[in-house]
């Protein structure tokens, strides 16, 4: 029972990780129907950027977190508009293949400027919690915490405030929502830095428990498997997606060791060839 | 006996019936229009005769037989072809390439074995060509043979649909809106082809169209749908004029 | 300029369109069969990696720039063809009998593949088949007694009618041949009624359907022929390296592929080759340019990644076409001159639309 608790802590927490990142994926999604596959290593740029204020430059932890979301706002602001921007309205595939080029470029210069040698975070939450006898390292619970939090402020945003029904209908049709008085593009670039700033918090989060390195950025592959599972247009859906894939991941690593890293994607395969549209996702056909 | 028969067909999305009891008949080598304010359901019926939506009732019989146990990918090789209200063409293909794709219910060599271009794929090719070469004559499109679809105007894109729809050989043409998007000298240019279409090639046509012109000038008869019902049917100088399709066009209040 | 008068329909149907076809295609492949003469054993290995890496983008081609199904995940497939052909060879078969039987395992698998993938769309396609790599990857992996798992299998030299090939420029014209015989196959595929059916599913599945294609059918056998060649590439991707572990045919390899040929031009034959050209080059080009580098750059194993991501970005940006797009224009500008205007290619200004259905 102990172990069954331990497990599922950790596992949820570790989905939160996947499911924070499939975040980023779903918000620019949802907002400019793009896919981003650098995903992934943005959120490793944005823990080696928070490494360097935090260890580098001996900042405290909550600041050096705080300057690395600046600077990665701004990163993905201009991401979208010096580069993403110039392909909208071309198919889907460019973005894909645009985006797995701006993923190369950016694992390969995050070598190149801070090495492939892991880093190691220290962490703010140091110490354990104990839950009816199952002890989970503080550091998760904080995950988890976190991502409770992002959640709850994106529903509501996208829910109530005037910025996210903007959003919502920028994505819908672009040429209406600029006529209606949206300012589409400050939009669109905002949702990528947005989403740049989400998985700069999940890798930092994340940077005390797994270290640092250009390595990371194939955890953005099992965020994939987390949104598709979720639907690609939910964001609950991603979460949801997510913490299956972790807790599934952390039994099938302690009662199934060998099938512990693939088990996550044999999920989503089958997920998809149940519901080839993602198991929240809506499977749209095309009016004729 | 009719070519096509519909019988009680009905379809409803949610709780919106799209299609109420619709039934008609078209009868061998006449054109035959259905007309109806937006949303009567018309390209709703049109989607169903050619397999894209399933009806919750009803029957459509060709020649016949039932159509409702064929998939829509069995529908060209029934006889039986159509063109989109949004032009549907293969883009990154050249109208040549779009126009041999309409051959595709002929062709009788097996997938796999077209990796050696052997003599009979090569004699098959020159007749498909030659058959395309006759609809590329007929509709005057020669100009545009070799060019890329994605370049070409809306009215060539509209002819060259056409075309392909030719190129299945079918008897009976179901037309979304032929003449939607086209100024009028082209409308009236439709008009002929489809004219010519009856004539010449004796094929049947069932057409949906906005345009009361070309309706006008082409339909032998003509069907009127409100509201996913079936308001009334005859020759369009009779439709025209009846009470209920005033109303359903211009509203309760003249 | 060519003006060229069409007298018969033979001659839009034929592959080599007029004679400069004849000529300029001939005189390429007589310099490619002259080449051992020539050439030093080290860049008879180059060349025969290019080729490989060719006949590979060859078969990516087939499914994704032909048929517009997305694979991220062609790596399972060389890996399939590379470990069947080594496991024939280890039990003794001849290569006329394991190379063909390294196609015929990857189709397997790309049926394997298929048959689900035929329902999935855009990006859950991709994303699928980049799930299903993984698995094969982790699969060979466990599948120890056949494969040596993660310490990885050695591949014995091909063997024709009892005699070893070890040399390389044996290797070089073994690929040549696969590559050749592979390009006419889809060249023929390209211009019979099926390779028109793959053109209509990638356009519009709607229409497509309408016209009596069965679409489900079209992409299961693009991919079933996708995955033979890229086997056969695997086949002899595992003679080149003689030595085959898991981690060669990884995610990166299938990103790899699947970049290559959209630098090359999608939707092209050519475009497969020349973007093996442009990666063989580029790796060539830089372990070149290494001794001449400053330490701190050429040294960087971030260095080849990072140029090809940059030059696959420039060219998604700026040329979408690839290469091949490129050429054509190059080429349009030299037989139009001085009439060639910038605005030939120009397309028409697109908006994104949703495609979703609320």
């Amino acid at each position: 029972m102990t172990d069954f608790l331990q497990l599922l802590i950790v596992g949820i927490s570790q989905g939160c990780i996947y499911g924070l990142i499939a975040l980023g994926f779903v918000l620019i999604y949802k907002a400019t129907e793009m896919v981003n596959f650098a995903q992934g290593e943005m959120m490793v740029v944005g823990s080696f950027i928070a490494w360097t204020f935090v260890v580098g430059m001996g900042f405290n932890f909550w600041v050096g977190l705080s300057a690395a979301m600046v600077v990665m706002a701004v990163f993905g602001f201009l991401l979208d508009a010096a580069v993403v921007r110039r392909i909208i309205g071309q198919p889907q595939f460019s973005v894909v293949i645009l985006t797995i080029g701006i993923g190369i470029i950016l694992r390969a210069g995050s070598g190149m400027v801070w090495g492939n040698q892991p880093l190691t975070m220290p962490t703010p939450f140091p110490g354990n919690s104990e839950f009816f006898g199952a002890v989970v390292g503080n550091e998760r619970l904080a995950i988890i915490g976190t991502t409770v939090l992002l959640i709850g402020g994106l529903v509501l945003f996208f829910r109530c405030s005037r910025w996210g029904v903007a959003l919502m209908a920028s994505s819908q049709n672009q040429l209406a929502a600029l006529y209606s008085g949206i300012p589409v593009r400050f939009v669109f670039s905002a949702v990528w830095a947005g989403a740049a700033v989400i998985s700069t918090i999940a890798g930092t989060m994340l940077a005390p428990i797994t270290l640092i390195e250009p390595l990371n950025s194939f955890l953005g592959i099992k965020a994939f498997a987390a949104a598709v599972i979720g639907g690609f247009h939910s964001i609950t859906g991603a979460i949801a997606g997510g913490v299956l894939i972790g807790v599934v991941e952390a039994f099938a690593g302690a009662y199934l060791p060998g099938a512990r890293e693939t088990i996550g994607y044999i999920i989503m395969f089958a997920v998809l060839i149940a519901w080839p549209g993602g198991l929240f996702g809506r499977a749209h056909r095309k009016k004729v | 006996m009719s070519l096509l028969a519909v019988q009680n067909l009905s379809l409803s999305f949610g709780g919106l019936k799209a299609v109420d009891d619709v039934s008609f008949s078209i009868e061998p080598g006449e054109v035959y229009a259905v007309i109806g304010p937006n949303g009567a359901g018309k390209s709703t019926l049109l989607n169903m005769i050619s397999r894209f939506y399933h009806p919750s009732r009803g029957e459509i019989l060709h020649d016949g037989k039932s159509l409702l146990e064929c998939d829509a990918s069995e529908i060209p090789a029934r006889g039986i072809a159509r063109t989109f209200q949004n032009i549907e063409l293969f883009e990154r293909a050249t109208v040549l390439q779009n126009l041999l794709v309409g051959r595709q219910v002929h062709n009788t060599v097996p997938d796999w074995r077209q990796f050696v271009f052997t003599p009979d794929i090569m004699r098959a090719e020159r007749e498909h060509r030659r058959k395309v070469e006759e609809i590329i004559d007929f509709l005057e499109i020669a100009h545009y043979r070799d060019m890329h679809v994605s370049g070409l105007p809306y009215g060539v894109c509209k002819k060259v649909e056409l075309a392909r729809a030719l190129a299945v050989e079918p008897e009976l043409l179901l037309l979304d809106e032929p003449a939607s998007g086209l100024n009028p000298e082209e409308t009236e240019e439709m008009g002929f082809w489809i004219d010519d279409i009856r004539r010449d090639l004796k094929i049947t046509v069932l057409m949906i169209e906005h345009d009361m012109s070309l309706v006008d000038e082409v339909a032998d008869r003509v069907l009127v749908l409100a509201n996913g019902r079936v308001l009334t049917e005859g020759k369009f100088d009779d439709v025209k004029s009846h009470p209920d399709v005033v109303r359903a066009y211009l509203g309760e209040t003249l | 300029m060519r003006v060229l008068f069409k007298q018969s329909y033979d001659q839009d149907i034929r592959i080599a369109k007029h004679r400069g076809h004849l000529i300029w295609y001939g005189l390429l492949l007589l310099s490619t069969l002259c080449a051992p003469l020539f050439v030093g054993s080290f860049y008879l290995g180059e060349l025969s990696r290019v080729m490989i890496l060719a006949l590979a983008g060859l078969g990516l081609m087939f499914v994704t720039g032909f048929t517009g199904q997305v694979s991220l995940g062609h790596a399972a497939f060389v890996a399939a063809g590379a470990y069947a052909n080594a496991w024939a060879l280890s039990r003794g078969w001849p290569s006329l009998a394991a190379i063909p039987f390294a196609g015929f395992v990857s189709m397997l698998c790309g049926l394997a593949v298929a048959v689900p993938a035929s329902r999935m769309s855009g990006i859950y396609l991709a994303i699928g088949t980049l799930a299903f790599a993984i698995i094969v990857e982790d699969g060979i992996i466990k599948l120890d007694g056949i494969t040596g798992g993660n310490r990885g299998m050695a591949v014995e030299a091909p063997v024709f009618l009892g005699f070893r090939m070890w040399e390389s420029w044996q290797l070089y014209y073994l690929c040549l041949f696969v590559l050749v015989a592979c390009i006419f196959a889809v060249l023929n595929f390209m211009r019979s009624p099926v390779g028109r059916a793959m053109i209509a599913v990638r356009d519009s599945e709607v229409s497509a359907r309408s016209l009596g294609v069965k679409v489900a059918r079209t992409k299961i056998f693009a991919f079933a022929v996708s995955a033979a060649i890229t086997g056969f590439a695997g086949a002899l991707f595992s003679h080149y390296l003689q030595f085959i572990s898991p981690e060669i045919f990884g995610v990166v390899l299938s990103i790899q592929l699947l970049l290559m040929i959209v630098v090359g031009g999608l939707g092209t034959v050519h475009g497969a080759i020349f973007g093996a050209a442009l990666v063989g080059l580029l790796e060539t080009g830089i372990n070149l340019a290494k001794d001449y580098l400053p330490p701190g750059i050429g040294s960087q194993p971030g260095l080849e990644p990072l140029l090809f991501g940059i030059i696959l970005v420039g060219f998604i940006l700026f040329e979408p076409q690839g290469v091949y797009g490129r050429w054509v224009k190059i080429r349009s500008y030299f037989e139009l001159f001085p009439l060639y205007r910038r605005k030939t290619f120009v397309r028409q200004r697109s908006y994104l639309k949703t495609d979703r259905m609320q």
